[in-house]
C-alpha cells in the first residue's frame, strides 16, 4: 500500500501521479520505472519516473489516460492508497561525460527525460532537449528542463509554437540550430522513438530509446516485454529498458504493443499518435 | 495377519466433462472414511523407503498410522515437524518419483497414496478453522531476510522462525506464494489454500513485504546491513524459447506469461478483472512438464476448441507428474509426441497462423538417461494455431545476481552453492530452490531451503544440527 500525495491533470489527457514510496526514491535513478496497481483488480501498469525527492520520500511520474486502468489512475486523489508500487524497476540511464547529448521527450517522456537531463549535466555534458507535442497546449516542464539544460528546443505539429511539424524534421532542426550531438537519448511513445532513430541513423549517431512493451511481473521472469534488439530477443524489463535504437526491430515492436488491442487498454506509455503520420 | 491390500482408494474427481467448463479444483480429496480405508494399507515398515524418499523426511508410516487411527489431529503435528507447507506438497509433489516409489506394496500392486494422505490432513486440518501456530520461543536476537515467497522462502521462514529469529520476506510481485501463486493455475493448486500456508508462516511472527524488488528496492548489500543472514529464493527467471524463427509474433507465448496472466492477475476473470488474456481456439503448447500440462489445461477452460501438447520425446519421458498427465488425456488435449516445431509461421499482420513441425525419432540413451530425440530430415509437416505457448523451462532469477557483487553465478545464470548447505560464495547469503537449479519441483525447493535454514541456524547461533528441523 502507498499513499497517493498529489494526482492532477498537467495537461489535457496527461497526468502527474505522486506517491510515497520512501525506499523507492531513494534507490531511484534516471530512466528507471515503476510497476503500480491503481486498485486490486487492476493491471500491473509500468510507468517511468519522472522525480523524486529522496529526502521527503516521494515518486512522481507522468502518465497518459488511455483507457480503463489509466482511466483509474487519473482518479485516484491526494490521500488514497493505492496497492502495489514496485520498483525502481529497469537499468538506469548510463549517464558519463559523452559531450554534447541531445534529449528528445515527447508526451510523457517530457517528464521522464528531466532527470536524464539533469544527471547528464551534473556529469558536464552539454546538454540540448528538445520536446514535442501536437499543439503547445499540451507541453509541460519548459522552465523545469531550461533549468537543467543548456537548451530547450520546441517543436509542435500545428506549429502553435517553435518549429511546426514533427520530430521527422529533426536533422534538419539540428542544423538550423547548430547542434552536433556525440549521443542522442529519446522518450516518449513508440512512433516518436522510431522516427527519431530513424532521422538519426544517416547521422550517425547513436541514439538511445527508451523502450516502453507490455509488462506483467516486470522483474525478469514473465517474457511478455521481449523484443528484438541486434537480431536477438532481449527482455526489455531486465536488459532495458534502454536500447540502441538502431538495433530495434520497430515493426516487430509495434505489432507486440497491440496485440491486446480491443481487449486490453491501450499500454500506457502512448500519447495517441498512430501510425498516420 | 490380514492380508495385504494392493489396491489403491482412487480419490474423487470433477468428471472431466464438468471440469474443463471451470477453474475449481479437479481432484476434490479424499472423505475421512477413504482416507482411512488407504491408510490401513501401509505395512508400517521398519525401514521405511518412503521416508528416505522424502526430500523433506516426514515421518510418513508414523503420520499414516494416525490416520489410520483417526486420530486425524497427531497426523498432522507429524507432517508439520518437518513440513510447513503439507496442502501444497500433498498436491503437487512428484510422489510416484519420490516416497511411493520406495513404498514396498508397489512392487506387486499400489504403493501407498502417501500424497492424497498427507493432503486430506491438511485440508481436514484447515476444516477445523484457524491454523494452530506452535509455541514460539523467546526472539534469539537475529534477524534474517528471506527473498522470495515461493515454497523456498516460505520453508526456510517458518523453520527460522520456530527457532526464535527475526523473519522478514521480501516478495516483489503483489502477492505470497511465488510458482503457486502466478504459475501454478486454481485448478490445481487453489489460491485460498495458498493464501491460507502464507497466512500460517505469518502466524509464526514472519512479516511479509509485498511489492519489494530485492535487488532493485535495495540490494542485498544493503539489507544485510540490518539483517544477519539472506536467503535468496528468487525463483523462475526469463523463460527460454525455442530460438526458432517467429517467436516474437503475437500469439506467441511463454507459459510463465500464459499462466501469470490467469493466474495472478486473475485473466480467466477478464473483464470484471482488468489484464486481458486471449480466447484462443486452436492452441499448441510446446513441451512436456507440469508446466505445460497446467498450460494446456488452461486453454481449455478458457474455451479453446483444440489444444495439443506438442513433444520431442515420446510419452513415457514426460516429465509431467503422472496423476497431471492423465488429467491432461481425460480433458482432451492431443498429445503429439515425437514432434518438434522448427518454425511459427505468421498471418502477415503479425499473429500466428501455423507452426511447422518436424517428427523425431529416439535414438540412443542421452546424459539424462533419456532416450536422445532425433529428428527426421525431411518430415515437416504444418499445424494450424492461432496460439502457441512455449513451456519448455527458464533461467534463474536475475535480478539478485545482477546486483549483488561477488555472487557466483554459473554458465545458465544459477546462483552457485554448496549442495549440503545452500551457502553462496557469499558470506551471509544462502540461496535455494529455482534460483539455484532452474526449473525443478516445489519439494526440492523446499529440501534445499530446509538444509539452508539448518546451515543458516548453524552459522548464527553455533546450533547443533540437531536441534534445527
Amino acid at each position: 500500500m502507498v499513499e497517493v500525495v498529489e494526482r492532477r491533470m498537467i495537461v489535457p489527457n496527461l497526468h502527474l501521479l505522486t506517491v510515497e514510496a520512501p525506499e523507492v526514491a531513494e534507490s531511484a535513478l534516471p530512466g528507471n520505472f515503476v510497476i503500480l496497481r491503481p486498485d486490486a483488480l487492476g493491471e500491473r501498469i509500468p510507468l517511468t519516473l519522472a522525480d523524486w525527492d529522496a529526502a521527503a520520500g516521494t515518486v512522481t511520474s507522468i502518465f497518459v489516460q488511455v483507457g480503463a486502468s489509466t482511466a483509474k489512475l487519473a482518479r485516484l486523489k491526494a490521500g488514497d492508497q493505492i496497492p502495489s508500487y514496485a520498483g525502481p524497476l529497469g537499468n538506469a540511464t548510463e549517464i558519463e561525460r559523452f559531450g554534447t547529448v541531445l534529449l528528445v521527450g515527447g508526451c510523457y517522456g517530457i517528464g521522464s527525460i528531466r532527470p536524464v537531463a539533469a544527471a547528464l549535466t551534473a556529469a558536464g555534458n552539454r546538454v540540448v532537449v528538445i520536446i514535442e507535442a501536437r499543439s503547445s497546449y499540451l507541453l509541460y516542464w519548459e522552465d523545469e528542463l531550461r533549468a537543467v539544460a543548456e537548451k530547450v528546443i520546441v517543436i509542435t505539429r500545428d506549429g502553435s509554437r517553435g518549429y511546426k511539424g514533427h520530430v521527422r524534421r529533426l536533422a534538419e532542426i539540428l542544423t538550423l540550430e547548430g547542434v552536433q550531438p556525440d549521443r542522442v537519448i529519446a522518450h516518449g511513445c513508440t512512433f516518436q522513438m522510431m522516427a527519431v532513430s530513424r532521422q538519426t541513423l544517416p547521422l550517425g549517431l547513436k541514439t538511445i530509446v527508451s523502450m516502453n512493451p507490455i509488462m506483467i511481473d516486470g522483474t525478469g521472469m514473465c517474457g511478455v516485454c521481449r523484443l528484438t534488439v541486434a537480431g536477438k530477443t532481449r527482455f526489455a524489463c531486465v536488459d532495458g529498458p534502454e536500447f540502441d535504437g538502431h538495433e530495434v526491430d520497430w515493426e516487430e515492436f509495434l505489432a507486440r504493443r497491440e496485440s491486446y488491442g480491443p481487449e486490453e487498454v491501450e499500454p500506457l506509455h502512448h500519447s495517441g499518435c498512430s501510425s498516420r503520420f | 495377519m490380514s492380508k495385504v491390500d494392493y489396491v489403491r482408494r482412487p480419490m474423487p474427481k470433477q468428471e472431466p466433462c464438468e471440469r474443463v467448463r471451470n477453474f475449481d479444483e479437479v481432484a476434490l480429496g479424499y472423505t475421512a472414511e477413504l482416507a482411512r480405508e488407504e491408510a490401513s494399507r501401509c505395512l508400517a515398515c521398519k525401514k521405511p523407503g518412503c521416508v528416505q524418499g522424502c526430500p523433506v523426511g516426514i515421518d510418513i508410516p508414523g503420520f499414516i498410522g494416525l490416520v489410520a487411527g483417526g486420530d486425524f489431529a497427531a497426523g498432522i503435528r507429524t507432517i508439520k515437524e518437518t513440513n510447513a507447507l503439507p496442502a501444497v506438497c500433498g498436491r503437487v509433489c512428484p510422489q510416484e518419483e519420490q516416497c511411493e516409489k520406495e513404498c514396498v506394496l508397489g512392487k506387486k500392486g499400489d504403493p501407498v497414496a502417501i500424497g492424497r494422505l498427507e493432503r486430506f490432513l491438511a485440508d481436514w486440518e484447515a476444516e477445523q478453522g484457524a491454523l494452530q501456530a506452535p509455541p514460539l520461543p523467546a526472539a534469539n536476537g537475529k534477524r534474517i531476510a528471506v527473498i522470495g515467497s515461493g515454497p523456498a522462502g516460505l520453508t526456510v521462514a517458518a523453520d527460522l522462525a520456530v527457532l526464535g529469529y527475526e523473519v522478514t520476506i521480501f516478495e516483489a510481485l503483489h502477492e505470497a506464494g511465488g510458482v503457486l501463486t502466478y504459475g501454478i493455475p486454481e485448478f490445481r493448486m487453489p489460491k485460498a489454500i495458498v493464501s491460507r500456508e502464507v497466512e500460517y508462516v505469518q502466524s509464526l511472527g514472519v512479516e511479509l513485504r509485498l511489492d519489494y524488488v530485492v535487488g532493485k528496492t535495495r540490494t542485498v548489500d544493503r539489507l544485510l546491513e540490518s539483517y544477519d543472514a539472506a536467503f535468496v529464493g528468487a525463483g523462475a527467471g526469463l523463460p527460454w524459447f525455442l530460438d526458432i524463427p517467429g517467436e516474437n509474433l503475437n500469439g506467441v507465448y511463454s507459459a510463465n506469461e500464459y499462466l501469470t496472466r490467469c493466474n495472478l492477475m486473475r485473466g480467466y476473470r477478464f473483464p470484471a478483472w482488468d489484464t486481458p488474456l486471449k480466447r484462443a481456439s486452436r492452441v499448441a503448447v510446446v513441451g512436456g512438464g507440469n508446466v505445460a500440462m497446467d498450460s494446456a489445461r488452461t486453454a481449455l477452460r478458457l474455451g479453446a476448441d483444440e489444444v495439443h501438447i506438442v513433444y520431442r520425446r515420446s510419452r513415457d519421458e514426460l516429465p509431467a507428474r503422472a496423476e497431471e498427465v492423465e488429467n491432461t488425456e481425460e480433458e482432451g488435449v492431443i498429445f503429439d509426441f515425437l514432434t518438434l516445431p522448427v518454425r511459427l509461421i505468421g498471418d502477415g499482420r503479425g499473429w500466428l497462423a501455423e507452426i511447422e513441425c518436424r517428427r523425431m525419432e529416439l535414438g540412443e540413451p542421452d546424459s539424462s538417461g533419456r532416450r536422445r530425440p532425433l529428428e527426421v530430415p525431411g518430415s515437416e509437416s504444418r499445424l494450424r494455431m492461432d496460439a502457441s505457448i512455449c513451456a519448455i523451462g527458464n533461467s534463474p532469477n536475475p535480478l539478485i545476481p545482477m546486483t549483488t557483487p561477488g555472487l557466483d553465478v554459473g554458465k545458465r545464470g544459477n546462483v552457485i552453492v554448496d549442495e549440503a548447505t545452500g551457502l553462496t560464495s557469499r558470506e551471509r547469503v544462502w540461496a535455494g530452490g529455482d534460483v539455484v537449479t532452474g526449473s525443478a519441483t516445489v519439494i526440492s525447493a523446499m529440501g534445499a531451503a530446509r538444509r539452508a535454514g539448518r546451515s543458516i541456524h548453524e552459522k548464527l547461533m553455533g546450533g547443533d544440527e540437531r536441534e534445527a528441523p
